[in-house]
């Protein structure tokens, strides 16, 4: 039998009682006593200079109540790239200012130079065009391909940056040698050029800011479309307006998607602060959907040229990478991190490589900041080296299945200290990729693909075996790694007088369904029903600290915080018991729901201890406190590491060059499973993106740095149509070995591992179909794409 | 979106008066105008709602074959003209989204011609009759290039009669991102020839594929359209296929059709 609850049920998702009903609160869905609008002045060309803008006339039309430009925040600080990398020579990256409205320059369209407050939308727009109307900005070359912004010095995206590189990293420099000559000495090397491509996050939520000032108090509020409250508070408190934390409450409330994109800080929400406080009175700005296209921080956009030494019988010996990163027209907050410790690390798979290095040069480009996006970096790490190793096996005419057999580590040899700087903690790779096959029927693969060419299609089937790392992180070792930030996490359980529990947490559930998942751990660990448990987030006046969610880091840290707590709670309670029970402390044993004094039937329900700690008549307060409330702060001893095999078949029409997923199969290692459904959900999503990526979307700069793919009517997003029924396994379970709920983490796996296997199927069906020209294809496998390789 | 002042005639004659008036334009199901307003692309002073007329609702048999008024909506073709012209009713059920189908209207498309809109193909390859307040309008005679047509200043469509084949089919294939027709064409046999009409794919708009329509009409088989040739020049590219996989889709689809026509 299933369990119906607790730990392991596949219980429904509670806020979806709300979501489902309409009775979600999103940010756009506060109305506010005098509340006004903000409407933000973008710039229409990707590079300029700001002449002048001249206010006059927007100022004095109908409703206008305020103007800012960049020369009113120009005093204030800049938005901070969260980690500093340093190049190979050892030079720090650099770093331009991000203000909070483009001064000096625009530096891509839709950089916000201006922002006008109204007292209606309406009026804001008129105004804005005005405003927009009546500025001079003298357009500059833009500077959109990467490798024309390194090669020409002249054109610069920030004038202090001569060759529009911000860093140029090696990992591990110290093993370029090396791998250079493990290179060299291999008898055979692979090389893929390889583009992955640009995409917009495309939340279903746009992103909206409202702020609020007190004059009475001096207090500032800020409702955000936010993945991170905390970490928005410190921005806007310690580097960008100064307002000091205690001063600032910052909450996200329910939030539509965010997908990494709503990780940041953004300038829009330092405006509306100082905004509010000007006017004193609520400013709020809700993005439009054209405004989402070209602001919120896009994700990928790597162009990798990638090698892989190896014998004549597949056995990797050596990877070299060199990578050309965009980060667009400035660092967004995770933006240096991404393109280097979430994918230089994982350049080794999970596999066991003696040698491999990892070259990324991050560029400045005209075009909008490029960001974490669900995966982060190891999508592109796993794109590139399952793609790589496809090529392999089709070169020296070996099978995919046992090549990857032949180099996935052993599950004897963990802890495995990975080239690239990573410990994998535990892992059974073989399994994984056993029980995939076995999903996939691989054996009956020949069938299906007759019985699809009597249909008139070519069939093909791609595998990937991939691993990540996530639980993000342990905050010694990113320190290290030139991170900013810890990367703890943190919550407070508080059980109330009549024993129900309000927990607060620091990870914030955006569609996740941290409020179900995170309730059934707590009652299960206290022996309650899920139903006395609430789960408080988002809320920085509420929850104690945190550093949110992203990375699949919400169970795996900030989980374990609250399991933590949840521990303080269960000791603090045997204090209770003891005292009440006249026993010894360490005589009281706790179970389902009872503390007991072992070896007796003497015992007090868990809502007999909370309630006597609230009311505690006769407690000896030297040693025993009242109330029955604990915080944990947790900073995981090291990442999880995910892993899993992952099968995709897709049909390939000849004439239209049309791709069809057919089938795709996963089998993941997420460690501990708490709730199998929403688990699921999270591969399914995953995989749908990653199903995206790889046949649909791209974003099209033109040569001026104008955004081509700017809307739905050019931007491709997946569609029900486009994704099979997902056939998804996670029975191959190998706890993680450092955290108390054994969980690994599954919410980007989908992402990271399915766009090579859709585009090893692809090439597959297209070589049995006798195009043995084509060797890869760059994503996405559009249809014209497609037919064009054939045709080719 | 601006300000506007907005009318719902319940006549022809009075949607007309409306229509007469400085800056005034017709709305009928929104599906086009009202997003180009809100972006702040077009703003008209006054919109004249069509969809409050009587005779320009519903599908019905009368004289010259199948008649749709012009603010009848996609989804009430997929359903009423499935009986009487089934090819037209697939075409009108797969546009857009349910939303925009029972929104969206035949007269409002036909009016619009988006180069990747599916009717104007099914009104050519019909050889369909446009009838306006003013007067009836050939299909060889209507489409004029992108978005342009024989419409004059204050002239509405106010229904469309389709002649019903004897066999035809439409075969769209997707544009990616909008999923309009990349290229879709429409085929249709009737008793003394068969006309192919293709859009998504050329220069200027929706057009007639002669030469398929020949050697269909002389042998209505999806193997005489294997030696036929497109000529790209005349084709459309852009972000989502170039002119020669557009020509390579006219041909293709039209076979498609030819044996989905049966
Ligand atoms: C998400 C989406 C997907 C779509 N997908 C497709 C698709 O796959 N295939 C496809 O063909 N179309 C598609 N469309 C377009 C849709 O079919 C529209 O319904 C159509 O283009 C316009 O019809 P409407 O009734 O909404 O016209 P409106 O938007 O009301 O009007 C469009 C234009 O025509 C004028 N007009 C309206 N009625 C008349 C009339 N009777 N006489 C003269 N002028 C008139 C208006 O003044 C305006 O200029 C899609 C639209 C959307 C929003």
């Amino acid at each position: 039998m299933p369990k119906d609850h607790g730990i392991g049920a596949s219980t429904k998702r509670r806020e979806d009682v709300r979501f489902l009903t309409g009775r979600g609160v999103y940010t756009d869905d506060m109305a506010l006593h005098g509340q006004t609008a903000a409407v933000f002045v973008r710039s229409n060309v990707a590079h300029g200079r700001i002449k002048s803008i001249n206010t006059a006339k927007a100022a004095a039309m109908p409703g206008v109540l305020a103007i800012f430009t960049g020369e009113d925040f120009k005093d204030v600080g800049g938005n901070p790239a969260g980690w500093l990398i340093n190049s190979r020579d050892g030079t720090p990256m650099r770093e331009p200012k991000r203000p909070v409205l483009a001064h000096g320059k625009v530096r891509h369209v839709g950089d916000a130079y201006a922002a006008v407050i109204a007292e209606t939308v309406a009026q804001a727009k008129d105004a804005a065009e005005q405003l927009a109307e009546d500025s001079v900005i003298e357009e500059l070359p833009a500077i959109v391909d990467m490798k024309q912004a390194v090669a020409d010095p002249s054109n610069r995206v920030h004038d202090e940056i001569p060759d529009n590189l911000c860093f140029d990293w090696g990992w591990i420099e110290d093993n370029r040698a090396a791998v250079d000559a493990a290179m060299k000495a291999a008898p055979h090397v692979v090389t893929l050029n390889l583009v992955n491509n640009r995409l917009v996050p495309n939340a279903m939520e746009p992103r909206a800011s409202i702020g609020e000032y007190n004059p009475g108090t001096g207090d500032y509020k800020l409702t955000t479309t936010s993945q991170n409250p905390h970490l928005t508070r410190l921005l806007v408190s310690a580097f960008v307006l100064g307002i000091p934390e205690n001063k600032l409450t910052v909450v996200a409330p329910d939030v539509g998607g965010g997908f990494g994109s709503k990780i940041y800080h953004y300038g829009e929400e330092a405006l509306v602060l100082a905004a509010a406080k000007k006017l004193g009175r609520p400013v709020r700005w809700t993005a439009e959907r054209s405004e989402s296209f070209l602001t919120d921080a896009h994700g990928r956009d790597h162009v990798t040229k990638i090698e892989l030494g190896c014998t004549k019988d597949g056995e990797i010996l050596a990877i070299r990478t060199e990578t050309l990163a965009n980060v667009g027209a400035y660092l967004s907050n995770f933006s240096t991190a991404t393109p280097t410790f979430l994918h230089g690390t994982l350049m080794s798979g999970p596999y066991k490589v003696p040698h491999v290095y990892v070259n990324v040069k991050t560029v400045f480009t005209n075009t909008a900041p490029v960001d974490a996006y669900r995966g982060a970096g190891r999508p592109e790490a796993t794109y590139s080296l399952e793609r790589v190793i496809d090529k392999m096996c089709r070169e020296l005419g070996l099978d995919p299945f046992e090549v990857r057999r032949k180099n996935l580590l052993t599950p004897d040899q963990f802890p495995y200290q990975s080239p690239v700087g990573l410990l994998y903690d535990t892992g059974n790779y073989q399994a994984t990729l056993d029980k995939a096959v076995q999903m996939a029927d691989v054996v009956g693969f020949e069938k299906r693909a007759a019985e699809s060419k009597a249909r008139g299609k070519l069939r093909g089937m791609g595998l990937s075996t991939w691993i990540e790392a996530c639980g993000i992180a342990p905050s010694n070792l990113v320190g290290i790694l030139g991170s900013r930030v810890g990367l703890y996490d943190a919550a407070t359980v508080r059980v109330n007088a009549t024993g129900n529990i309000s927990v607060m947490v620091g990870a914030h559930s955006h569609g996740q369904g941290h409020e179900t998942v995170f309730a059934q751990i707590v009652a299960e660990k206290l022996g309650i029903p899920d139903s006395s448990v609430e789960i408080v987030h988002g809320d920085t006046s509420k929850i104690p600290f945190g550093m949110g969610s992203y990375g699949s880091r919400s169970l795996a840290v900030c989980g374990t915080a609250m399991t933590k707590a949840v521990d303080k709670i269960i000791a603090k309670g045997k204090k209770i018991a003891a005292h009440m029970l006249e026993a010894a402390e360490g005589d009281i044993s706790f179970e389902d729901g009872k503390f007991q004094v072992a070896g007796t039937d003497k015992a007090k329900t868990f809502g007999e201890i909370a309630f006597s700690a609230y009311v505690p008549h006769n407690y000896p307060l030297e040693t025993l406190e009242p109330g029955l409330e604990e915080t944990a702060f947790y900073d995981p001893a090291n990442f999880t590491y995910p892993a899993g095999a992952y099968i995709c078949e897709v049909e390939v029409d000849e004439g239209t060059g049309k791709v069809d997923v057919v089938a795709f199969h996963c089998a993941d290692d997420f460690g501990n499973v708490m709730n199998p459904m929403i688990v699921e959900g999270q591969v399914h999503g995953g995989v749908g993106q990653g199903i995206g990526q790889a046949l649909c979307e791209f974003t099209a700069y033109d040569e001026t740095g104008q955004l081509l793919t700017g809307s739905y009517m050019d931007y491709p997003m997946p569609r029900a149509e486009d994704v099979p029924f997902y056939n998804v396994d996670y029975s191959c379970q190998t706890p993680c070995t450092h955290n108390p709920l054994g969980v690994k983490g599954c919410g980007e796996a989908g992402a990271i591992g399915s766009p090579p296997a859709v585009i090893n199927a692809v090439i597959d069906a297209l070589q049995r179909g006798g195009h043995t020209h084509v060797t890869h294809i760059d994503m996405p496998v559009s249809p014209s794409r497609v037919w064009s390789a054939i045709n080719g | 979106m601006h300000n506007f002042d907005f009318a719902k005639p319940t006549t022809i004659a009075d949607a007309a008066k409306a229509l007469a008036a400085d800056g005034a334009q017709a709305l009928s199901g929104g599906q086009t105008l009202i997003p180009t307003m809100k972006q702040r692309l077009a703003a008209p002073g006054v919109l004249v709602s069509l969809t409050g007329i009587a005779e320009m609702q519903g599908v019905c048999i009368g004289d010259g074959g199948l008649h749709i008024g012009a603010a009848t909506p996609h989804a009430v073709v997929a359903k009423e003209a499935k009986a009487h012209y089934p090819a037209l009713a697939d075409l009108a059920g797969g546009i857009g989204d349910p939303a925009v189908r029972s929104r969206g209207t035949i007269g409002g498309s036909v009016a619009n011609n988006d180069p990747a809109a599916c009717y104007p193909s099914a009104v050519l390859a019909s050889g369909a009759t446009v009838v306006t307040n003013k007067r009836k309008i050939a299909a060889d005679d209507y489409f004029q290039g992108l978005f342009t047509t024989a419409l004059e200043e204050g002239e509405f469509i106010t229904e469309v009669v389709f002649p019903i084949p004897q066999r035809a089919a439409y075969v769209k294939f997707n544009q990616p991102a909008s999923r309009f027709a990349l290229t879709g064409v429409f085929v249709a046999k009737f008793a003394d020839g068969v006309r192919v009409a293709v859009t998504g794919a050329g220069n200027d708009g929706v057009f007639r594929w002669t030469e398929a329509e020949a050697a269909l009409s002389a042998n209505f088989s999806a193997a005489v359209i294997s030696g036929l040739t497109v000529d790209p020049s005349g084709m459309n590219t852009d972000l989502h296929g170039s002119a020669a996989y557009r020509a390579n889709l006219v041909k293709v689809l039209t076979g498609r059709a030819v044996t989905a026509a049966g």
